[in-house]
């Protein structure tokens, strides 16, 4: 195999335009004519419209035009869904409130959008969005899911009695019980997983355009997902009928999920090109995207893990208050269900599993899939119960960890989920080592002559990628299935374009598919152009999210490829006069094997396309499509260690060391898989110790809106890692890859709040971890 | 109203532009240099990070009308033609970036911290220096990594043009 | 940005006349005054750029006597030899203001005009017991921090510079704001023959003060170690979603400590 193909470290083709300043990305294009949007939000977090006056703002400089819900609803255009529908333990329905993408009577949360004004400058429709007038009757805010739950709690939709969406449950409760009522220890935790904004660099952008002669639409958006935006768009929101619509995603400047989602902008900018007779385009400001962006996490659980009188776990309960926020976001009912109870068995062999979720509506930003989805919530609960779990029975936390392994696949989980490979061990003994574990004890010794404490964690995850089987995914409630398409057009002079559904925003797709394609057919990787994020390139994608461009997407690839090298197999036997099961393609050639006899690639490509000489009855070219649809789930797994010193004057805590031991199977390019786990460590470590969006209790209003008081990971706050893989293959998908774009984020956090829980000695610590929650442990834990 | 007048990227421009204007604003929208990016509106990002008279400066933080009769330098204008500047070499060679949004301001601050540490660079110092300049996707340990590879070459460069 | 008028001043005169005009602003490196009108929470019809008048700019140390001029950066502050052999702690606090950008453009006069109550600056010139000289006369420092955002300026009055007699020991450390990284509790101390002079930025209700408490422990033991038990009480320290006055109270007393051994050397 060439230097180029699958396993070579090769440098991002995708990377000459992003370092000379020449990246495309929404706010970049320009269209003649084009005018600029601000949209007018709500201040208050829950209130009702008793009016709106545009009438000023009408006559302000340079307005073209001010719209709002009346009439975007006098226009047909529907309201924003969830697509996957989830049913309570009581067999009924979730309870979905109605999202307007401009809100016509009722806000609630601070910055739901209200009205948009369109103007030739921003600084212009700014200035005419303060001349908006609207009247807003109050209503009193609720922002904690469990405070929404309290009788006597404002009600936010008619539809959701309690704020209640829905009440859901996984697993066998009968058994878990008898196991806690029969254990010989059992472990309780009170588990709270903070609200995060995934803060992707670039904000959300639109630009709407619609074509009055052509009657066609165009959106440039800030997607990760170009076909399913046009998909819906079109099936439940009625901007246009898909034939007419093309969403395109340039570059995006990250996603870390908030980018799947269609939001209100894209859809009014849409809407509004059309009433307006411009091109539309709005950009986020920061305070923006934090308010308005699909927001992450935001758990309350309560746990029992229960073990044996030999430390082995015999049942796990647990119980989830998740926060929905004001409407259900696209994905969000299935982010605190089947992406996250499905993941509570772990690594670990647990006979019996319950899980109940609780979810709830309330007047904050939307909640939706942030890197890791459920996973990082799963894995957070499990591993800080280990860890206090071996504290409390007073065993090496990585030994109850071992002893409590699955060693045996396939295994079936109480949780649906079938883990197909894996090796939890190999991992565990990498991370120590990589760690030197053992050499710890002489180091908290060396660091308290110091003055300093130093503490040590460890964490074992398990994720479900390669998101997902589409009749498995079908029949839990997912409105869509979770293939991905791929087309192979292979150039009459041999060079190749790949068109793929998968869209890279950061992720270097542009290199790693490339690779696939010049390791398979030996040619260099410059010969090969990935196509993305364009529906009228590109048939009909999912996407990009849950660690499943690898998996699904170069899947699709992959099976595309088969049907390429079938057809040229075919078509160079009969050139040669050869048989077609001895054709063999080896660097860049057709061959037949054991002879000196070939075709290069570039003439069989010729001859696919001139068609002088091609068998009989077959059609001419040498293009194929395909559409993969994966047989499971992915199982990346690993363990991640993070060493920590605390300042105990300042409650300041420097990682010390992270060490993260990986199995994602088969790697395609290990320099663009350790980017991916570099990225994900440090918005784990962003989580665990920095990042937290606060309401105001009473107010409603988002305290954390900008960085100045949300705290983003620096440079300085983070060290360089240590990591490594091991390779367990994917049985499930032919290149035998699991996924990597969301372990880090899903392993490192109670890494990282078990070493710092550990330095303290308390574990009464909630994240993220600040100095002043460190520091306020450590003094309530002298005290006693 | 301001008139301005500016060499950006060695050539010489003017306009007329509303006082309000931003820097950042005047170059992308002005002048189509749209590599300068907008991350934050509160000046800690760093994606807007140019040169104005040799200086790294956060052009999101700088009237157009302030910058009037300065040189600036952006990221379009790093490269020499076609070769890569030292530091944009590293970025591709380390995995320095991924979505490529905050790439940029990175760069232009990477190459003035250089430029402002002659005697060499450690890791601490460049994690210290990055203080203005945020990353979501790479965690900074490429980053680090790039910047202390180019500094190696551009100091050698540097040393060398002195012998 | 709400709309605003650019101009730039040519000279101190220039700047006072142009001043007159509306509500309007003086910009100096405008690293507070850009963005907080990027937002639209200051809104000056006017804003008077000072950053090309000549005599604002420049360090000048004779003995130790100190000026600096009120247009002179960060950076410049950070990088100057002279200030350095007399003063390090002032060059380690401009060393450590916002970014490596910020400190390009950032000016003193433009940060103890504004007076944040979580800038640097402010603490350095009350423990140096330094004159903020304007155009139109001197002020003590201890005069010319009022409160929140308030100083001693009259209308229109631009400050020129400052001037300090450098002490003989002095040092700065700061807890910084995880998210913001502006002082959450930052203090400067200085010691010289009149004694200790202790001030703290980041922490009060009204911005910048000095400790008494950490003045009296220091007074006779400049040491570290004097500190040991020493207490400042919570009440006037500011509260917020980053830090509780108990908690702010207590960085004080860490810092100071830091401080002195950083003046110790």
């Amino acid at each position: 195999m060439g230097v180029e193909g699958i396993g070579a470290r090769v440098a991002r083709k995708e990377d000459k335009r992003f370092i000379t300043g020449a990246g495309r990305y929404v706010e970049d294009m320009v269209l003649p004519g084009m005018r600029q949007a601000v949209f007018v939000r709500s201040p208050h977090a829950h209130a009702a419209i008793t009016s709106i006056d545009v009438s000023k703002a009408l006559e302000m400089p340079g307005v073209v035009g001010v719209l709002t819900g009346r009439e975007l609803k006098a226009d047909g255009i529907g309201n924003i869904i969830c697509g996957w529908m989830i049913h309570s333990k009581d067999g009924s329905p979730m309870k979905m409130g109605a999202w307007s993408p401009l809100a016509v009577d009722r806000v609630r949360y601070v910055g739901d959008a209200v009205a948009i004004v369109i103007a030739d400058t921003k600084g212009q429709a700014r200035d005419a969005a303060e001349a908006v007038e609207v009247s807003y009757d109050v209503r009193d805010a609720v922002t904690q899911a469990v405070d929404a739950l309290k009788p006597g709690a404002p009600q936010l939709h008619p539809e959701a009695e309690g704020n209640l969406i829905f009440d859901w449950e996984l697993g066998d409760a009968a058994p878990t019980d008898a196991a806690i009522a029969s254990a010989a220890h059992v472990t309780t935790m009170h588990i709270v997983n903070n609200r995060l904004v995934p803060n992707a660099m670039e904000p959300r952008a639109a630009l709407g355009y619609y074509d009055k002669a052509e009657d066609h639409y165009t959106c440039w958006t800030t997607s990760q997902n170009p076909h399913v935006a046009r998909l819906v768009m079109s099936a439940f929101y009625n901007v246009a009928p898909e034939n007419k619509l093309r969403v395109i995603a340039p570059d995006v400047g990250g996603g870390f999920g908030s980018k799947i989602f269609i939001y209100p902008e894209e859809i009014v900018c849409l809407w509004a090109s059309k009433k307006t007779g411009v091109p539309v385009k709005w950009v986020a400001d920061r305070t923006e995207s934090f308010m308005t962006d699909a927001h992450g996490r935001d758990h309350v659980t309560e746990v029992k893990m229960a073990f044996d009188a030999d430390n082995r776990i015999t049942g796990l309960k647990v119980d989830t208050i998740a926060n929905f926020g004001a409407y259900m976001s696209l994905f969000s009912s299935s982010v605190p269900t089947y992406l996250y109870a499905t993941l509570l068995s772990g690594q670990y062999n647990i006979p019996a599993i319950h899980a109940n979720v609780r979810a709830v509506y309330t007047n904050t930003s939307p909640v939706d899939a942030y890197r890791g989805a459920g996973r990082p919530e799963a894995t957070y609960l499990l591993e800080r119960t280990m860890e206090t779990a071996a504290r409390e029975l007073g065993v090496s936390p990585a030994e109850l960890r071992r002893q409590n392994f699955i060693t045996e696949f396939p295994h079936q989980t109480p949780v649906i989920m079938c883990y197909d490979a894996g090796d939890y061990a190999t991992s565990l003994d990498a991370a120590m080592q990589a760690a030197d574990y053992a050499g710890f004890p002489a180091r908290r010794d060396e660091a308290k002559q110091r003055g300093k404490l130093r503490g040590i964690g460890m964490s074992a995850y398990i994720e479900a990628c390669g998101i997902a089987p589409s009749a498995a995914v079908g029949s839990l409630g997912a409105g869509v299935g979770l293939w991905e398409s791929a087309e192979v057009r292979v150039n009459a002079v041999g060079t190749i374009e790949v068109l793929t559904g998968s869209h890279s925003h950061g992720q270097g797709h542009e290199t790693t598919f490339a690779q696939l394609v010049a390791g398979r057919l030996g040619i260099p990787i410059e010969q090969v152009s990935i196509v993305h994020g364009d529906t009228d390139k590109v048939q009909m994608g999912m996407g990009t999210y849950g660690s499943r461009s690898g998996a699904v997407g170069m899947s699709a690839v992959f099976k595309a490829l088969d049907k390429v090298e079938a057809k040229a197999k075919k078509i160079a036997a009969h050139l040669m006069e050869a048989d077609e099961g001895d054709i063999v393609i080896e660097n860049g050639a057709l061959k037949v094997a054991g002879t000196d006899k070939n075709v290069p690639w570039f003439q069989l490509a010729l001859a696919a396309y001139t068609a002088h000489n091609l068998p009989a009855g077959m059609e001419p070219g040498l293009k194929e499509t395909a559409f993969y649809d994966p047989s499971n789930f992915t199982f990346p797994a690993g363990c991640y260690i993070c060493e920590v010193e605390v300042d105990p004057d300042t409650g300041t805590t420097e990682i010390i060391q992270f060490v993260a031991a990986d199995d994602f199977g088969n790697i395609i390019n290990p320099m663009i898989v350790e980017g991916q786990v570099h990225g994900g460590v440090a918005q784990g470590i962003g989580q665990a110790m920095l990042e937290g969006a606060v309401y105001d209790r009473e107010s409603g209003q988002l305290v954390t809106a900008s960085y100045m008081d949300y705290t983003m990971p620096r440079a300085s706050d983070v060290p360089s890692f240590k990591v490594s893989t091991s390779n367990t293959p994917c049985p499930g998908n032919p290149l035998g890859i699991k996924g990597c774009g969301e372990a880090g984020a899903i392993g490192s956090p109670p890494a990282v709040m078990n070493a710092i829980t550990d330095a303290i000695g308390s574990n009464d610590l909630t994240m993220p971890a600040t100095p002043e929650k460190v520091w306020a442990a450590l003094h309530a834990a002298t005290k006693h | 109203m301001s008139d301005v007048s500016l060499t950006v990227n060695g050539r010489r421009v003017t306009g007329t532009v509303e006082d309000r204007t931003l820097l950042v604003h005047y170059l992308r929208e002005h002048l189509g240099l749209t590599g300068t990016h907008v991350g934050c509106d509160t000046s800690q990002c760093g994606a807007c990070v140019v040169h104005v008279d040799g200086k790294a400066v956060k052009s999101c933080t700088m009237l157009a009308a302030q910058a009037s009769g300065s040189t600036v330098v952006t990221i379009e204008g790093l490269a020499n033609g076609a070769e890569l500047h030292p530091m944009q070499a590293a970025f591709k060679e380390n995995h320095g970036l991924q979505c490529g949004f905050c790439t940029p301001g990175m760069i232009m601050a990477a190459v003035d911290m250089v430029n402002r540490h002659p005697e060499g660079l450690d890791e601490a110092t460049v994690r210290a220096e990055l203080e203005g300049n945020i990353c979501r996707c790479t965690g900074y340990h490429n980053i680090v990594k790039a910047i202390l590879a180019a500094s190696q070459v551009m100091l050698k460069g540097t040393a060398q043009v002195a012998a | 940005m709400y709309s605003v008028n650019y101009h730039r001043a040519s000279s101190l005169a220039d700047a006072a006349s142009l001043a007159k005009k509306g509500e309007a602003r003086y910009l100096s490196g405008g690293m507070t005054l850009i963005p907080a009108m990027k937002v639209r929470l200051a809104a000056p019809s006017d804003v008077i750029d000072l950053s090309h008048i000549a005599e604002l700019k420049g360090v000048s140390v004779s003995g130790n006597s100190v000026r600096i001029g009120a247009g002179t950066t960060h950076a410049e502050v950070a990088g100057n030899a002279a200030l350095k052999a007399i003063c390090p702690a002032i060059c380690s606090l401009a060393a450590h203001i916002g970014d490596p950008h910020v400190r390009h453009m950032g000016t003193l006069g433009g940060s103890i005009a504004n007076n944040d109550p979580a800038a640097d600056y402010p603490a350095a010139m009350l423990a140096l017991n330094a004159t903020i000289v304007t155009d139109r006369r001197e002020i003590p420092a201890e005069d010319f921090f009022t409160g929140l955002f308030e100083t001693a300026l009259d209308e229109g009055e631009i400050v020129t510079a400052v001037t300090f007699q450098a002490p003989s020991k002095s040092g700065y450390s700061k807890f910084p704001n995880p998210a913001s990284r502006y002082a959450m509790a930052g203090v400067f101390v200085a010691q010289d023959q009149d004694g200790v002079r202790v001030a703290v930025t980041g922490a009060g209700e009204n911005g910048v003060f000095r400790s008494p408490e950490i003045e009296a422990a220091l007074a006779s033991n400049f040491d570290a170690s004097a500190l040991q038990g020493v207490t400042v009480p919570s009440d006037g320290l500011m509260s917020d979603l980053h830090a509780s006055a108990a908690y702010r109270a207590n960085l004080v007393v860490v810092m100071a400590k830091r401080a002195v051994g950083a003046a110790n050397g």
